[in-house]
């Protein structure tokens, strides 16, 4: 596994580089749970007081929970092309870690076509096109 | 305390209620806070000298002086040598700071203590606080997601219309409905009838939601006096309304449903999703500490950050089963003159937020419900009202009140 040296905070890696790339959450080494981003210090579940905790690549597919279609430019640091263009985020539901994770959907998709209950995968791409910082995000998988 | 055990909470009394309106007026946070606190203090028939505990609701858009709201207003009140504190806890910040002054009258540790909030809020999104802040999540969430605040409400609103199949119509008659509601009340924002063709005529923001599906940000200020019972009545208050209960619990692990800031939800691999979610635990809480339940409201001051939301609270406090709010809604149960009216004041859909000041502008309206004061929209006979909503980073806010 190995940290993509964009990823967005300095001292720890979200997600993996390469053509598969994964998120990079932690998984708690007593009672097994998981986190996203990863925690580095204390378990997040109450009846563990575990302070070993891995971090561990999350599975690459989930089912949206709901989406939303932005058509305002978010205020900074949130970044927006100029001209601006309408975007989705989605809140996918990843199977194994039976846990929601945000992001925004990749470019190009079909954003008219975005379903409920539609799988999606990760993929690495800069927040914007032309910028210099890259994010994970949702692209939706072809049925 | 164990669910389910017996619990004996006192009560105590809301002597005096005051708002400074709420609009876009762009002047100090304390200027309004300051308005509110003295027309509180006029309501209550004391005088500021009489305060022996000052709590205050922090706004995070003013400097400084927003971080230390509570000696911000003892200073423009006059500095008398009462004790202080801050809370915050976004939008549960007024009902935090009321909590701390309840608990410390119940305490036995003052008999007079006022509470309150003010803000001057920026115009557009609400936005995270400045500088390059990689470790905090409400910073994160606009740099790497662009998720901003209506984007949760609609990730909630669009749940809504999967589930139970409910449309932006729906929606739209929540924000008719407050729109009545509003007309007449003095401390209202925006005091204007609107139509469901009008609603649905306004631009998306944020789809499904459209910008009068949403609320706006406001300045604003409000007050209350809360005060032993024993204070009450020495001050001629024979029956007063009084507080039967404050819920600021936080949600229990996992969290299944993605809130505001976070950009995942707890993992539910390990441990089971809880009984209650969020939000149903927040009323959960107050009722168990009222000895009240849904039955025995008269009205609901609801938070409608998004008019969708306003039908989640509907069925989080146990109006209505899960999916059938919007049935509630249109058979005018929620309506004034219905059996009971959700969000007579006009809600957020006329007054916009004022972050530490809502809570507080929420308990206010009770009170006066309470009291047979709300000219104009006043709930018959009311005797019981709640108060809900919650602030990011898992802060419940509820208020039960009782005459």
């Amino acid at each position: 596994m190995s940290p993509d040296p964009s990823s967005p905070a300095a001292e720890q890696a979200w997600f993996t580089a390469g053509d598969e790339p994964q998120l990079i959450g932690s998984r708690c080494a007593s009672c097994g749970t998981y986190a996203f981003p990863a925690q580095t210090f204390s378990c997040p579940n109450p009846r563990c007081d575990s302070t070993t905790l891995e971090t561990v690549p999350l599975s690459r597919r989930g089912r949206v929970w709901s989406f939303a279609v932005n058509h305002y430019a978010a205020p900074p640091p949130a970044l927006s092309p100029d001209p601006f263009e309408p975007y989705a985020v989605a809140a996918v539901e990843l199977d194994e870690e039976r846990m929601v994770v945000l992001g925004r959907v990749a470019e190009g998709s079909d954003l008219a076509g975005l379903r409920i209950g539609q799988q999606m995968e990760i993929a690495v791409e800069p927040i914007i096109p032309g910028a210099d910082e890259s994010v994970w995000k949702w692209k939706p998988v072809a049925p | 305390m164990e669910a389910g055990g017996a619990l004996s909470v006192g009560r105590v009394a809301v002597l005096g209620v005051g708002m400074h309106p709420w609009g876009k007026w762009g002047r100090n946070f304390a200027e309004y806070g300051v308005a509110a606190a003295r027309s509180a203090l006029a309501d209550a028939g004391i005088e500021w000298t009489d305060v022996q505990f000052i709590a205050g609701g922090e706004t995070v858009r003013n400097g400084y002086p927003g971080y230390v709201a509570g000696s911000t207003f003892a200073q423009a009140l006059g500095w008398s040598g009462a004790r202080v504190a801050t809370s915050y806890a976004a939008c549960a910040s007024g009902a935090q700071a009321i909590d701390v002054a309840r608990a410390r009258i119940l305490a036995g540790l003052c008999d007079v203590a006022l509470v309150v909030g003010s803000d001057t809020t920026p115009k557009g999104f609400l936005a995270p606080s400045g500088g390059e802040r990689r470790t905090d999540l409400d910073w994160l969430r606009f740099r790497l997601v662009g998720a901003t605040n209506p984007t949760y409400f609609a990730l909630y609103a669009r749940r809504r219309m999967e589930l139970y199949g409910e449309t932006e119509s729906d929606w739209a008659a929540v924000k008719v409905k407050n729109a009545r509601h509003g007309l007449a009340n003095p401390n209202a924002r925006y005091r204007k009838e609107t139509s469901v063709e009008e609603v649905l005529g306004s631009p998306i923001v944020s789809d499904p939601l459209r910008l009068l599906q949403i609320c706006t940000t406001s300045d604003g200020g409000a007050a209350v006096v809360l005060t032993s019972l024993e204070y009450a009545r020495s001050h001629g208050a024979v029956s007063p309304v009084t507080v039967a209960a404050v819920s600021t619990v936080t949600p229990t692990y996992p969290q299944t449903v993605i809130e505001m800031p976070y950009l995942a939800t707890d993992s539910a691999a390990v441990a089971a999703p809880p009984e209650r979610l969020f939000r149903d635990a927040i009323a959960a809480a107050a009722y168990e500490e009222a000895g009240l339940g849904p039955e025995d409201l008269s009205l609901a001051e609801v938070y409608d950050l998004s008019t969708a939301l306003e039908l989640d609270w509907y069925e989080n406090i146990g109006l209505c089963k899960e999916g059938e709010a919007a049935k509630l809604l249109h058979d005018g149960d929620t309506t004034l003159g219905g059996r009971l009216p959700v969000n007579p004041s006009g809600g957020l859909a006329c007054f916009g937020e004022a972050v530490p000041a809502q809570a507080i502008a929420q308990v206010c309206e009770v009170t006066w419900q309470l009291r047979g004061q709300a000219e104009g929209r006043q709930v018959a006979n009311a005797t019981v009202g709640l108060t809900i909503n919650q602030g990011l980073f898992g802060h419940g806010s509820s208020v039960i009140c009782v005459r």
